[in-house]
């Protein structure tokens, strides 16, 4: 239900409709072809809806108004101070669209008034545009956004890049420990496990935190490596801040969710098969490809989805290990949704977060099928 | 898994080679959580080893509790450093993160057992798509639930309220308590709802006499998953909770944001001794189900 209404969010555009529902009602008749400017009905009802519109609503408004075009929301506001004198001395022109023009000229700009084009539909497509760089232009043309404005796209490109590096790592250093748990015998299997579970078990933030502590330049594992006398004083390694740091922390702290999987998985094969392939002749490598590897493939792929998703929206460990530029996807949706108050969006981001993952459960339920997720 | 006496020198070195990077994986998971115990000892306001920490024979004067003091809200003079803001908050948080907790623990499980006996019924109608929709908090990722909740709960005024967190954390929390309790209900023989209907206990009765204790170990195993969910969940607090609506993760990320000080790594240990007690607990029921369940393990 809330993701419903978040998807509802991402296309939604009526709230600036119930602010000028008569401009843009006279806004749909006019003739660009034929007119260079709107008609007078459009500036006279722009005019009343600014005169008399609720200051609160209108505020929103103009939010949304410079989410198209920027500029709009100062023009508007100087224009309505003039129209609240005017209509506080009950003076009204005679010609709407004159005195909109003397008041500022960019009323006779087209641009603007293109602009408005993107605005009188009740739902709109630009919260993906403008998820994916891309806006519209004068001629609602879809284009790409300004080069300083084109963040989304090599976001999205890190979050990917991060999420891969993160599940293959996972995946490596995940599968031998997977393999000694589940041939080890219960007893000491039980308390390795342990290991395991414990970092499962511990906050995420207490993870975060302590990896901070071990990579900053002053921290432990710099320290370590100047005692043994690998690098000099001076040569400290910038661990964190960046994206090193985010891959190492995220591997840590999402190694458990491929280990368990795996583990499970690994558990119930029995041991006569590798001995079976070795005694028909095969070398241990070869066993192990043909053999083994492939009745491991239900946990690795459980594990590696598992990982993969939770990854890529990923947001604590990114926002306090990765530094200024090491933002990934989930940092900007949380910065819509709390600092700019961007909910289109934020929404639309989510969105495609989502489509993204649907596709990824989707070609999973295809090789596996998913009810092979266990929790260890 | 020892190696067989005939094995050769090179399987004998890929064996230890295997060993070792098992060991070195080992030390990656863990290392980072008891590397922040000893700091969180230290005199210093810098969270690093100090050389007097590190000296031999132990220094007492490089050892001490005063970050713990300020943890607790006790701001006396050996207390207080110019760096390290002294405040109730983290006392406040902790409160809140417990109170949270257990309501939202408490309906979790409820609700999460009531789902799970109803989903292990053999002619449940739909019963892939139920537990689709409800194990999805657990399986989407937190940003984009948290996002949906946000806007859902602003439409109905929920935000910013500890009612609505609450509800947000149950439906993070109760996918876990519906997995374990329906991993108990593997085993379970449904003649023995029969038996006890038939000699003549009402259903709730035969409830609370008969299911009940038998699925008790995984009850519990889901409301401890159901409380460290919500006990450890800080991207709903954050965006739900208002200023003074504290929890213990929600103060340490403002801690690690801001003020990086000793007194979040007095907090992290404290959550690790946390996390370790309800850890064994888990393991200890696990093992005690599967006992009762007759299931042996190897």
């Amino acid at each position: 239900m809330p993701i419903g209404d978040m998807l509802l969010r991402s296309v939604d555009d009526s709230q600036i409709n119930t602010v000028f529902p008569k401009t843009f009602e006279e806004y749909k008749k006019w003739d660009k072809e034929k007119d260079q400017l709107p008609p007078e009905p459009v500036y006279k009802a722009l005019f009343e809806e600014l005169a008399y519109g609720e200051k609160v609503k209108v505020g929103r408004a103009l939010t949304r108004m410079n989410y198209s075009k920027s500029g709009w929301k100062s023009l508007i506001k100087k224009t309505s101070r003039e129209i609240k004198k005017v209509v506080r001395k009950d003076e009204f022109p005679e010609s709407y669209k004159s005195f909109l023009i003397e008041t500022n000229e960019k009323w006779a700009d087209p641009s603007y008034w293109y602009a408005v084009g993107q605005m009188v539909n009740n739902q709109t497509p630009i919260y993906y545009y403008n998820a994916v760089d891309r806006t519209y232009d004068e001629n609602q043309n879809v284009v790409q956004q300004n080069e300083d404005r084109r963040v989304y796209v090599k976001t999205w490109i890190k979050t990917f890049k991060v999420s891969i590096y993160v599940t293959l790592f996972c995946l490596i250093l995940g599968f031998p420990v997977a393999h000694l748990l589940a041939n080890l015998p219960l007893r000491y299997s039980n308390l390795l496990r342990i290991f395991v579970l414990l970092p499962f078990w511990t906050s995420l933030l207490v993870r975060t935190t302590a990896w901070i502590i071990m990579l900053q330049q002053n921290g432990v594992i710099n320290g370590v490596l100047v005692w043994l006398g690998i690098i000099s004083e001076d040569g400290r390694i910038q661990m964190v801040y960046n994206e090193t740091g985010t891959l190492i922390a995220m591997t840590q702290i999402l190694l458990p969710f491929m280990i368990l999987p795996l583990y499970s998985v690994m558990r119930v094969i029995p041991k006569s098969h590798m001995r079976a392939a070795q005694n028909l002749g095969a070398k241990p490598a070869l066993a192990f490809w043909k053999v083994y590897l492939p009745q491991t493939i239900p946990g690795m792929s459980a594990g590696g989805l598992l990982v993969f998703v939770l990854a890529i929206g990923y947001f604590i460990t990114p926002e306090l290990v990765g530094g200024k530029d090491g933002k990934l996807i989930g940092s900007w949706i949380a910065y819509h949704l709390k600092t700019t108050l961007n909910w289109g969006l934020c929404a639309a981001l989510g969105a495609i977060l989502l489509g993204i993952m649907l596709v990824f459960y989707w070609l999973y339920n295809k090789i596996v099928g998913i009810d092979n997720i266990k929790l260890g | 898994m020892a190696l067989p006496s005939y094995a050769t020198p090179v399987q004998r070195t890929y064996y230890y080679a295997y060993l070792f990077f098992c060991a070195v994986v080992f030390f990656f998971l863990v290392a980072p959580l008891i590397a922040i115990i000893p700091i969180s000892f230290s005199v210093s306001p810098f969270m690093v080893f100090t050389d007097e920490m590190l000296s031999w024979p132990p220094d007492p004067d490089a050892w001490s509790l005063r970050w713990y003091k300020n943890m607790i809200g006790n701001c006396s003079a050996d207390v207080v450093s110019s760096t390290v803001p002294c405040s109730n908050k983290w006392m406040i948080g902790t409160v809140n993160s417990f109170f949270i907790g257990f309501i939202a623990t408490f309906i979790a499980t409820t609700l999460g057992t009531l789902a799970a006996l109803g989903l292990s019924r053999p002619h449940m109608p739909y019963k892939g798509l139920i537990m689709a929709i409800l194990i999805s908090p657990m399986i989407v990722p937190l940003i984009i639930t948290a996002a949906g909740m946000f806007f859902f709960y602003a439409r109905i005024n929920l935000v910013y309220s500890f009612t609505g967190i609450i509800l947000a954390h149950v439906a993070l929390a109760t996918p876990f308590v519906v997995i374990t309790v329906t991993a108990t209900l593997v085993g379970f023989d449904m003649n023995m709802v029969k038996a006890s209907q038939s000699l003549g206990a009402r259903p709730v009765r035969t409830f609370f006499k008969v299911i009940m204790p038998l699925i008790l170990p995984g009850v519990i195993s889901g409301a401890l998953f159901a409380f460290i969910t919500s006990f450890d969940e800080v991207v709903i607090v954050m965006f739900m909770g208002s200023l003074d609506q504290l929890t213990i993760p929600k103060q340490m990320w403002a801690g690690i944001r801001q003020e990086i000080s000793p007194v979040i790594l007095c907090m992290a240990t404290c959550l690790v001794v946390l996390s370790i007690l309800l850890l064994t607990t888990v393991e200890l029921l696990r093992r005690r189900s599967e006992k009762l369940r007759g299931i042996t393990s190897r």
